[in-house]
Formats: structure tokens, C-alpha cells, sequence
């Protein structure tokens, strides 16, 4: 009992041929898209990698890469099987391969659905790593002479600027670390060594936040020292004033840039998936009809193409015994010793030659 | 005096019109490109309009985008030309249409060359419009409470911080303008009464700019105010300091930034210009090969082309006269009444 059979006419079976050739070069363009896509994610990850700390997110990326080549060569091959297809000579060159392809192809769907949940379940690991490496990048700010540090003054300034964010969570973060570098504290001056024995770590903290932090729609010039203060500053409140500095937090501002991305990047490929999905079903029906048409011998006749060929549960039964079978031609056959030549009996007619008679045995020689 | 004249066998004149065929479609698409080349130019320059002063550049980009478009149609009419040029039957109709289409296409090519010519010749009046907008902008930096002025702090800052640059020609430009509004300062403080008087128009000037003229890449968080003033902070001078806050004026970058992409525009229309020429200078040598077999039994005998059949002076004449007599025409008419009215007193 087949699954889904449908009948093919000769003209469906060849029109079913040339649409499958254009269907998978348009597939090779997807896997191609897709290639591309995990590219650019790739490039958006390296280029604010000083700002993650060390996580598996680079897997996303890469596997949509090796994902987007593979459909490319898949899809290439598909293209000239389908193309082939129309002629039942050439049908008999792909005949041997066809089934093995439509394995391949129908575990490496998986392959491609599993990149595009990927993408969604990306973000709590990347949330995990943007808070720890922001908040290491917020403490070396102030280390631009330590070589591998100098330069995370310039990212995390830009970052703030670019991404209109200021801090991990808040403003308020820079308030607990030393943003200002000793080298450029005057030691000699009462408030600046009162501030420091204040602290218990020795720390020069303030209530204030570095320039890239200023909003630049705010009406008046930024407040950047003394944010908490309300009299250091004519006419202001810090508790209402939300146009001074970001009130965004970083760590937010680049989740949500990356989950954005990877929002769309996984709707693709779950739309890609889809087609995928689709040409192979109607590579299958055609690899079916053809078999078909072969095996009644007129290559103009109509043929039923289906999906399986017999129900689901026959079919998962017969290969789950291929498979123990294959596991038990190892096993050694006690019944004859072992020998698989002695004493099989011949079913069939042995024929002697024109007159038919059997050979007489010749004595051995002694 | 025939101007380049050469000899066309028959079958150099079916490879003349399939090249031309090719170059034309090219040349299409070349013409497509200028468009777009304009609209991009155009784009650039509204993006920033707010700091210009007046629109006068805004002629390079209009001229690029007029020029793509009749290059358009003047290479989808050489195409049709060339096709029909083969077929000595249908070549005919063309030829009233020919004089006037090479007399435009002639007009829109050197149109293309002058607007190459000009996005350089107009530096001087970009730079003009852009040092008058600049100031204006710095001016109404303060005034964000001032309709229709409202978003230039906005403007200045975001420009300051994409052009990495501060102030019209250097960050010193700051210290002349008042650019923290009046709103936000302490009239009750005697540091801010002291410093309003001393000031002549009773502005308060600081040696100070805005934040947005600071440079990330610098070591040390940005000193903004007391720039001048060596001791309001640690281990700083101001002589030598280079990377606190950023030292180009915006006017140099805005007309570095907009002469760069002007001269790549033009390198590529230029290139877009030479490919245009040779489409009218082939059509030209196809049309009078063409017009030499016109009539002739036999069509595929060798004829002579030439881009003009009477001398450059001559040619220009020609086209200029249609021109002139219609503006003489009116004159005309007086010359003649004036030479009737003078002819009476003359006889005697």
C-alpha cells in the first residue's frame, strides 16, 4: 500500500523533470544566499569580538556556512539529475545514485532545520557573553598603555556612540569602576587623594561617565561630571532628566542588534528549509515514476510515482531488518560448519548439452 | 574639404553596425549608470544640506541626471539606427531624423564633458557655501529652543562625530561663539556674571567646545572645557596635545570628503563621455557610408564615409544659421524698413 501514490502521464513525468531543474537551480541561489548570510553574521560577531567574552557562538555561523556550500553542491547535482531526467536513456546513468541522493538530501533537511532553530536559541549564550565582556571591557577602559588593551578605550567609546548606549545595564555602571587612569589623577591635590583613601580598594570612583555616553539630542550641552548632583548644575534634576546622556544600556542595544540579524537570517532558512523540502518530495515522486516506467519496459506509458512504497511502518520494519541482516552475515552459519558451498541441492534443471546426457564419471586416478 | 574620410567595403559596413549595435546597448546601460551616478551625488549633498548655504553645487548632480537620461534615449535611437542601416530599403526613413538627432546627441555628450568640468570648477563656491552654513550652524548651536533652529545642535554634533572634525575652519572657532544658551546658565553665580561683562556684546565666551568634538582614540578621558588653560588640568598641554579632541575643521573634511566623491563620479562619467563619443562618431560614419549606396543598384558596393562633408568653421555655421536667422528673423524685418526709409532720401 504506497504512500501518496499520484499517476504520471509521459508529458506530466517530463514536465515534472524540467520544473525540478528549474526548482534546484533556484535552490543552489538559496544555498548560495545562505552562504552568504552566515558570512555576514560571521564578520558582525568578529567585529565586536573584543566585547565577548568566550563563548560557543561562532558554531551558528559556522555551521550556516558549511550549510549554505553543501546545499549548493547538493542542489547542483539535483539540477543535473532532474535535467537528465527527461530522457529515460540518460535516466539509466543516475539510475544506481538517485535513491542515495534522496538520503542524503532528505537527512541533510534536517541539517538545514536544525541551522535555522539555531539561530533563535543563539541569544542566550550571546546575552551571557555580552554581559561578561562588557563588563571586563568597562574595566580595562582606562588601561590604554597596557598592550592587548590600549585600544578598548576607542571600541567601547564607539560602541556607545554607534549603538547610542551607555554602560552594561545602565549609566550608572561607570560610577563603580575607575574609568580615569592614574597616570592622569593629580596625586598632589587634597580631593583627589580624600576620593581614594575613601575607597576601600583605593579606587578613584565618580559619579560621572566618559563623553561617548552624551546624548546628542539633548537641548543642552552634556552633563557629564557630578550626574547625581543636582545643585553642581543650573536647572537640572537627574532623576527626570532622560535627554542628557543614553539611558539605553549596551548590553541590551547589542542583543538587540543581534537578534535581529538572527531573526531574519533564521527566517530564511526556515523558508529555504521549506523549499528544500518540497524539491526534494518532488525528486522522489520522479525518481519513483521512472523506476516504474523502466520496470513495465515501455518508456512512453504512464507510471505511478509515490513516496514509499509500501506504509510507513512496513517500510521502517524492512530496512530495520537490512540492517540486522547486515549485522548477521557476520555470524557464522553452524548448520553447515560454516561452509556455505557443502550440500546445497540444485533446484534447477541441470541442461547437458544437445543430446542431453549426463556427463559418465570419470574414475580417479589412483 | 570632406573630415576623415574613409572607405567602407560592404562588409566592413555589416561589421560597423553589429559593433555599433553592441557599443550602443552599452552605452545604455553606461547612460543608466550616469543616472544613478547622479542621484547618488544628489543624495550625498541633501543628506548634509542643513551646513550648506546655498544650493549652488546642487547644478553638478541636476546635470548628471538630465545627461543619463537623453543619453538613454539617444543610444536606444542608435541601436534602432543601426539595426535598420543593414536593410538599404528601410535606412531611408531615417534621414530627415538624422540631422537634428545628431545635433542634440552632439549638445547632451558636451553637456556630459562640462558637467565633469564643472564638479571640479565648483570647489570654490562649495567651499564658500559651506564656510557661510557652517558658521551659521555653529551661531545656532545654542538656540535649540528656537524654531526652525531647534535640530542644528543635532546636526553639528552628529556631524562633528562622523567628519571626526570640530568647528568651521579649526576647533578654535568655539571659543568666539556663545554655544551654551542662556537657559542653562546660572545668572545668580558670580563666575558667570563676571565673565558675561567682560565680554563686549555680553556673550559668554569659554575656551571650551562641545563634546562632540572629542576623539575616542585619545588615552586619557576628553578635557572639553579649559582647553587653553594648562593648569586646570593634570599633566596637559594644550600646545602640544594633538589627540584630546579632534584638530580638522568640518570644512576641510565636508569639501575633502565631497571633491573625493565628485572626482570618482568623474573619472567614471568621463570614461562614460569617451564611450558615448565613439557611438555618435560610428553612427556618423554609418549614416553617410549608408547614404552613398541609397538609389544604387547594387547595395553591397564600396562606399566612403566621413564624420563632415564640409569643413568644422563650415559645419557650424550650417547648424548655427537656422539658429541665428530666427533671432535675425525679427531683426531682419526692421533692417528692411530702416533700408526703405533711408532709400527715399538717398535718391535725391
Amino acid at each position: 500500500m504506497a504512500v501518496l501514490k499520484v499517476k504520471f502521464t509521459k508529458t506530466k513525468r517530463d514536465k515534472l523533470a524540467q520544473v525540478l531543474w528549474i526548482l534546484n537551480w533556484i535552490s543552489v541561489v538559496t544555498g548560495a544566499v545562505l552562504f552568504i548570510l552566515g558570512l555576514f553574521l560571521k564578520v558582525e560577531i568578529n567585529k565586536r569580538v573584543e566585547l565577548m567574552a568566550e563563548r560557543d557562538i561562532q558554531y551558528v555561523p559556522n555551521m550556516l556556512i558549511a550549510v549554505g556550500l553543501i546545499a549548493c553542491a547538493i542542489n547542483f547535482l539535483g539540477g543535473k539529475i532532474c535535467y537528465d531526467c527527461v530522457d529515460t536513456t540518460k535516466f539509466l546513468r543516475w539510475k544506481l545514485i538517485m535513491l542515495p541522493y534522496i538520503v542524503c538530501t532528505f537527512f541533510f533537511t534536517f541539517c538545514v532545520l536544525v541551522g535555522a532553530l539555531m539561530c533563535y536559541s543563539m541569544r542566550g549564550e550571546l546575552e551571557e557573553s555580552l554581559t561578561l565582556g562588557l563588563t571586563q571591557a568597562m574595566r580595562f577602559y582606562k588601561d590604554t598603555d597596557i598592550p592587548g588593551r590600549c585600544f578598548l578605550k576607542r571600541t567601547v567609546d564607539l560602541l556607545q556612540i554607534q549603538f547610542q548606549c551607555c554602560g552594561n545595564s545602565g549609566y550608572k555602571d561607570w560610577f563603580q569602576i575607575q574609568w580615569i587612569s592614574n597616570r592622569y589623577l593629580d596625586m598632589s591635590q587634597q580631593q583627589v587623594v580624600d576620593r581614594l583613601r575613601s575607597n576601600v580598594e583605593g579606587k578613584y570612583l565618580m559619579d560621572g561617565v566618559p563623553f561617548s555616553c552624551c546624548n546628542i539630542n539633548s537641548p543642552r550641552p552634556c552633563i557629564q561630571q557630578q550626574v547625581t548632583n543636582n545643585s553642581a548644575h543650573f536647572h537640572y534634576e537627574h532623576q527626570t532628566e532622560e535627554l542628557n546622556l543614553w539611558m539605553k544600556g549596551c548590553r541590551q542595544a547589542l542583543l538587540e542588534y543581534y537578534t535581529n540579524i538572527m531573526q531574519s537570517i533564521g527566517l530564511t532558512v526556515l523558508i529555504t528549509w521549506l523549499f528544500e523540502l518540497s524539491v526534494l518530495t518532488g525528486v522522489r515522486y520522479l525518481q519513483t515514476s521512472l523506476e516504474n516506467v523502466l520496470r513495465q519496459g515501455d518508456p512512453d506509458s504512464e507510471s505511478d510515482g509515490w513516496l514509499l512504497e509500501n506504509s510507513f511502518m512496513e517500510t521502517a520494519r524492512i530496512n530495520l531488518n537490512i540492517i540486522k541482516s547486515l549485522g548477521k552475515n557476520n555470524h557464522i552459519h553452524t548448520a553447515k560448519n560454516g561452509d556455505p558451498n557443502i550440500d546445497i541441492p540444485s533446484t534447477s534443471k541441470a541442461h547437458y548439452g544437445p543430446d542431453n546426457v549426463p556427463p559418465k564419471t570419470i574414475k580417479e586416478a589412483s | 574639404m570632406v573630415v576623415m574620410k574613409m572607405k567602407f567595403p560592404f562588409q566592413k559596413r555589416v561589421k560597423l553596425a553589429q559593433g555599433l549595435w553592441l557599443l550602443s546597448w552599452c552605452a545604455t546601460v553606461a547612460g543608466a549608470t550616469t543616472f544613478t551616478l547622479g542621484c547618488l551625488l544628489k543624495t550625498e549633498l541633501l543628506r548634509r544640506a542643513e551646513v550648506m548655504d546655498n544650493a549652488d553645487i546642487h547644478i553638478v548632480p541636476n546635470t548628471l541626471m538630465i545627461v543619463g537620461l537623453a543619453s538613454l534615449g539617444i543610444n536606444y535611437f542608435a541601436s534602432k539606427i543601426c539595426q535598420d542601416a543593414l536593410d538599404a530599403g528601410r535606412f531611408p526613413r531615417w534621414k530627415n531624423f538624422l540631422k537634428p538627432y545628431f545635433a542634440v546627441s552632439c549638445f547632451f555628450t558636451v553637456l556630459m564633458l562640462l558637467s565633469v568640468i564643472m564638479s571640479y570648477a565648483m570647489k570654490g563656491s562649495l567651499e564658500s557655501s559651506l564656510k557661510a552654513g557652517l558658521r551659521n550652524g555653529i551661531r545656532f548651536y545654542k538656540d535649540t529652543d528656537t524654531p526652525g533652529r531647534c535640530f542644528q545642535k543635532q546636526n553639528i554634533d552628529r556631524l562633528q562625530m562622523d567628519f571626526e572634525c570640530c568647528g568651521n575652519n579649526d576647533f578654535r572657532d568655539w571659543f568666539e561663539v556663545q554655544w551654551i544658551s542662556n537657559r542653562y546658565l546660572d545668572f545668580s553665580s558670580k563666575e558667570v556674571k563676571d565673565r558675561v561683562k567682560s565680554n563686549v556684546d555680553g556673550r559668554y565666551l569659554v575656551d571650551g567646545v562641545p563634546f562632540s568634538c572629542c576623539n575616542p582614540r585619545s588615552p586619557r578621558p576628553c578635557m572639553q572645557y579649559q582647553l587653553t588653560n594648562n593648569s586646570a588640568h593634570y599633566n596637559y598641554d594644550y600646545l602640544t596635545e594633538e589627540l584630546n579632541i579632534y584638530l580638522r575643521g568640518c570644512r576641510e573634511a565636508l569639501v575633502h570628503y565631497y571633491m573625493g566623491l565628485m572626482n570618482t563620479i568623474g573619472a567614471g562619467v568621463l570614461s562614460i563621455f569617451i564611450l558615448q563619443g565613439s557611438v555618435l562618431v560610428s553612427l556618423r560614419f554609418l549614416q553617410t557610408a549608408m547614404e552613398a549606396v541609397a538609389g544604387k543598384e547594387n547595395t553591397e558596393i564600396e562606399t566612403e564615409g566621413y564624420l563632415l562633408e564640409k569643413g568644422v568653421k563650415d559645419t557650424i555655421m550650417e547648424y548655427l544659421d537656422p539658429v541665428l536667422k530666427f533671432f535675425l528673423l525679427k531683426n531682419g524685418g526692421k533692417v528692411e524698413e530702416g533700408d526703405a526709409a533711408e532709400k527715399p532720401p538717398a535718391v535725391p
